[in-house]
């Protein structure tokens, strides 16, 4: 191994640290996954000012939207879209585009 | 009324006699075949009711249809392109294309709400005949495991465009 080398894995290492910490204990990413037209899991925990993450595997379009339509997240195929949880509560979402679609996300305080 | 509910009924009637002809074992380029035309005759419906809807809820509706077949034919075009496979013509093909034409003159001759309850209602009609085709003979019958997979998917796909178009048919009554 040259020190060129070395230093370029040092440096990615450094690098995925700094981004797990990024993605740490304070501020953790809620992953769902969306695959045969539903979101997986169907309802997510999370606390106040956390995010959820949703990725579209399937080959057509979706969307995760606020069932009051407050926000929405667009979400092509092999894409993924984030939302921070700005308020504690119990709130339910759907795909615009396939309304039997549902999920759940609860956010702590 | 009674004219169109006998409409659908001979609809149907003639088309789960279409998919028993062949039933008996459709090759992967006729299976291919009978996906692709099933999603372009949902497309050609979905881009009338797209000019003559006056429901927002079925303007939408027909919007995903187009949205969704589109995406999964695309798919499928790349996979049979992928495989070397050239989809094949068949009866099944032939008869629902023939069936197809047949209901898109009798949702031309509508207009306003009874053209929006009509397209939900062939449109209920024939995801579960779609449905009900793929599960029982076209997903079994596919060798090819990229195709069966393409078809589950599908299926899943079309299993929640049933179900919307039941929601919309039944905000319409």
């Amino acid at each position: 191994m040259t020190w060129r080398r070395l230093a370029a894995g040092v440096a990615l290492a450094a690098g995925a640290a700094c981004a797990g910490a990024a993605l740490g204990a304070a501020d953790p990413l809620h992953r769902v996954e969306i695959k045969d037209v539903g979101f997986a899991p169907p309802v997510i925990r999370v606390r106040v000012g956390e995010a959820v993450e949703w990725t579209n595997n399937d080959p057509v379009a979706h969307t995760a939207t606020a069932s009051d339509g407050s926000w929405e997240v667009d979400l092509q195929p092999g894409e993924s879209g984030r939302r921070e949880m700005q308020k504690a509560g119990t709130f339910g979402y759907l795909c615009r585009y396939h309304p039997n679609m549902t999920g759940t996300i609860v956010v702590a305080p | 009324m009674l004219i169109r509910i006998a409409f659908f009924a001979a609809a149907a009637v003639l088309s789960a006699a279409a998919f028993a002809q062949d039933a008996a074992k459709p090759s992967d380029p006729q299976i291919a075949h009978i996906a692709y035309t099933a999603g372009q005759i949902d497309i050609a419906s979905a881009e009338l009711a797209r000019s003559k809807a006056t429901n927002k809820d079925v303007k939408a509706f027909a919007d995903d249809m187009i949205r969704d077949h589109k995406a999964v034919n695309e798919k499928a075009l790349a996979l049979v392109k992928k495989l070397g496979v050239t989809p094949e013509d068949n009866d099944i093909s032939r008869s629902l294309t023939k069936q197809s034409e047949a209901k898109l003159a009798e949702l031309k001759g509508l207009q306003g709400p009874a053209f929006d309850k009509a397209y939900a209602a062939s449109e209920v009609a024939y995801h579960k005949q779609v449905n009900a085709a793929l599960k029982d003979t076209l997903i079994p019958a596919a060798q090819n495991p990229e195709l069966k997979s393409l078809l589950q998917t599908g299926l899943k796909i079309f299993e929640g465009h049933e179900q919307h178009a039941e929601m919309v048919a039944k905000e319409l009554k």
